[in-house]
């Protein structure tokens, strides 16, 4: 066989060699993703039941945890003073501004995942001993967080509101969240 | 077969086909080195005799312990209170892992009092702070496993420092997770991670090894060594040291061990974990509150986050930070000072990671902060251009033959052979 250099040649064995880069690299890459993908939540975890709470025995001022997919959720049954205040709030001071009403289904509950947006710790202020911060809500012990009564962060390292669960008024004492 | 080596007949005939012997008589016996290292150079051995120590116990204690969350915590008390000589095992891994960080921060420390990062080694020295990113993660992992309340919440607030992350933190922290909280399937791949990353140190350590033989030890005045007169070989002269390092390193050891067994742990630990309660006051466990008094210095939470890396990031870039070609502090009298004004930091550090987030200790935790961060990133750029250093020996021999007249002898002696 002779042996020749053509510029054709060469391009095909470009060619060649390339697309047997990117077929590699796209077989590896489809290899490498159930190993990454076998982390997330599996199926039996996304299923998790969604939790029902009465609230009848809740008086004014009270507050009690529950818990949904591992993580504490806190409700409150608050006073008319705390829901005054959580209205009257500007949004202007505001890390992550959002008014009282957009927190809230019915003013008197507030609902909310009773985990900091810092990195993660429960606050304090469920209970009536508690340690509640300087704007009476939620304290975060781990690293100094203070939320107010809507829940929202008024100082320290935290950057966002605590969240709101997806919930539901099955009836007027009755939700479920999830 | 060239003339035999080796006295034994059987060890010649393997090391023919495999030359196992010629390398370990090469690297372990022959190996030229410095003669004037001090002990701080006991330290390296330490580390390594530490992480085997670490492996044989792990390896033990997991086949008594239980990766699930309703088991875990119990069965780590089985291991303390049923299983023979458990206690024994568990409080040398416990105890082993604090060990560990305080012989190879010595190791570290030495490392940059004596220019050890410097050309050719710094490829040694990546190596070496990568086995340290290794060691934090094993660690971090292995505390996990007891699922105490110290285990449950500094694994919730480690992982969430992947939240700060712009866009995919979130789903990140999730992947982490492998759920919407710290739960079975974390604890599942903690200890599936914290089983096989010592064996990834090992592969490491081999590498940092490899490195390190290429050139040898830097040495206490941090000139290269000129010559045979200026090296001893390894067997027996450090051999012997470091087996006297060791037995004084193992002293210690056992006395925390059998005396003082949770001395450097948290009495919160031993509490079961409750995913519903956080501790008062969480705290990492001792090696790394410096680098957590970092994150909570810096008041933004990407920012701390960002801060806390880039603590152990510089140390990569260190051998291009400090461009003196002098390499030993005892010829560079500012940077002396500076190196021991970084110890304090460091511990001052350490001290205010353990002290709550408020007050002065805020404003504390930021000035050592910036001065960790103004060591690396100016202090270290700006020296060589403004320190006059002292001038170096001609070789490692010269000061040891003319400080005393008996070492001459014995270095004559020695020429002799
Ligand atoms: C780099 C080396 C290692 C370090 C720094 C390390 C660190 C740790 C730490 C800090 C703990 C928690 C101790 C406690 O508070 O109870 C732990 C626990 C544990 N480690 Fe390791 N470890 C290492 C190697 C290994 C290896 C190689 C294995 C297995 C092959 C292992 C298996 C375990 C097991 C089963 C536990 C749970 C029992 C217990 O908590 O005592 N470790 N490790
Ligand atoms: S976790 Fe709440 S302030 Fe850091």
């Amino acid at each position: 066989m002779t042996n020749k250099n053509t510029p054709d040649d060469k391009n095909k064995r470009d060619f060649l060699q390339v697309s047997t880069y990117a077929l590699g690299a796209v077989g590896a890459a489809s290899f490498v993703w159930p190993l990454i993908n076998q982390m997330n939540p599996a199926a039996d975890t996304l299923a998790l039941a969604s939790t029902e709470v009465d609230l009848e025995q809740l008086e004014e001022g009270q507050a009690i945890t529950v818990t949904w997919r591992g993580k504490p959720v806190f409700i409150r049954h608050r006073t008319k003073e705390e829901i005054a205040s959580a209205k009257d709030q500007l949004l202007d001071g505001l890390r992550d501004p959002q008014t009282d009403e957009e927190r809230v289904q019915n003013e008197k509950y507030i609902v909310l995942v009773g985990v900091c947006t810092h990195l993660g710790c429960v606050p304090l202020g469920q209970k009536s001993g508690d340690v509640k911060g300087e704007y009476g809500g939620w304290f975060c012990p781990c690293h100094g967080s203070h939320y107010d009564h809507s829940g929202r962060i008024r100082k320290g390292p935290a950057p966002t509101n605590l969240e709101i669960p997806q919930y539901s008024f099955l009836s007027d004492t009755l939700i479920k969240i999830g | 077969m060239s003339k035999p080596k080796f006295k034994n007949p059987v060890v010649n005939w393997i090391d023919y086909r495999l030359p196992i012997f010629t390398f370990m008589n090469h690297e372990l016996n022959e190996y030229p080195t410095p003669k004037n290292l001090n002990y701080f150079w006991n330290f390296g051995s330490l580390a390594g005799i530490t992480l085997v120590i670490m492996i044989v116990t792990g390896i033990v204690l997991s086949m008594n312990y239980t990766a699930h969350i309703d088991y875990a915590f119990d069965s780590v008390e089985r291991i303390m209170r049923d299983v023979n000589h458990g206690w024994l095992l568990r409080y040398i891994h416990m105890n082993g892992a604090s060990f560990f960080f305080i012989v190879v921060y010595i190791h570290i420390f030495r490392g940059l009092y004596y220019g050890s990062y410097k050309a050719p080694r710094e490829i040694l020295w990546i190596l070496g702070v990568l086995i340290l990113l290794l060691m934090m993660a094993t660690a971090f992992m292995g505390y996990v496993l007891p699922w105490g309340q110290m285990s449950f919440w500094g694994a919730t607030v480690i992982t969430n420092l992947f939240s700060a992350i712009p866009l995919v933190g979130e789903s990140i922290v999730t992947w982490l997770w492998g759920g919407f909280s710290v739960d079975n399937p974390t604890l599942n791949r903690f200890f599936s991670l914290h089983f096989v990353l010592p064996f990834v140190i090992v592969g490491v350590v081999i590498l940092h090894l490899v490195a390190l033989h290429r050139f040898g030890s830097n040495n206490p005045i941090g000139i290269d060594v000129k010559g045979k007169q200026d090296t001893i070989p390894f067997h027996p002269y450090y051999t012997i040291k470091d087996l006297f390092g060791l037995s004084v390193f193992a002293t210690i050891f056992a006395a925390a061990v059998f005396f003082f067994p949770n001395f450097m742990g948290h009495p919160d630990n031993y509490i079961p974990a409750n995913p519903m309660v956080t501790p008062a006051h969480i705290v990492p466990e001792w090696y790394f509150l410096p680098f957590y008094a970092i994150l909570r210095a810096i008041p933004d939470k990407l920012g701390g986050v960002l801060f806390m890396f880039g603590a152990i990031m510089v140390l990569f870039v260190l051998p291009w930070l400090d461009r003196s070609s002098v390499r030993s502090s005892q010829f560079r009298p500012l940077y002396k000072l500076f190196f021991w004004f970084l110890v304090i930091d460091c511990i001052a550090l350490g001290y205010l990671g353990a002290m709550p987030a408020e007050g002065i200790y805020v404003v504390l935790s930021r000035l050592a902060t910036a001065y960790y961060f103004f060591h690396f990133l100016i202090i270290l750029p700006l020296l060589p251009k403004i320190e006059s250093t002292r001038p170096l020996p001609v070789s490692i021999s010269t000061p040891i033959i003319t400080a005393s007249s008996n070492a001459s002898t014995v270095m004559a002696m020695r020429e002799k052979k």
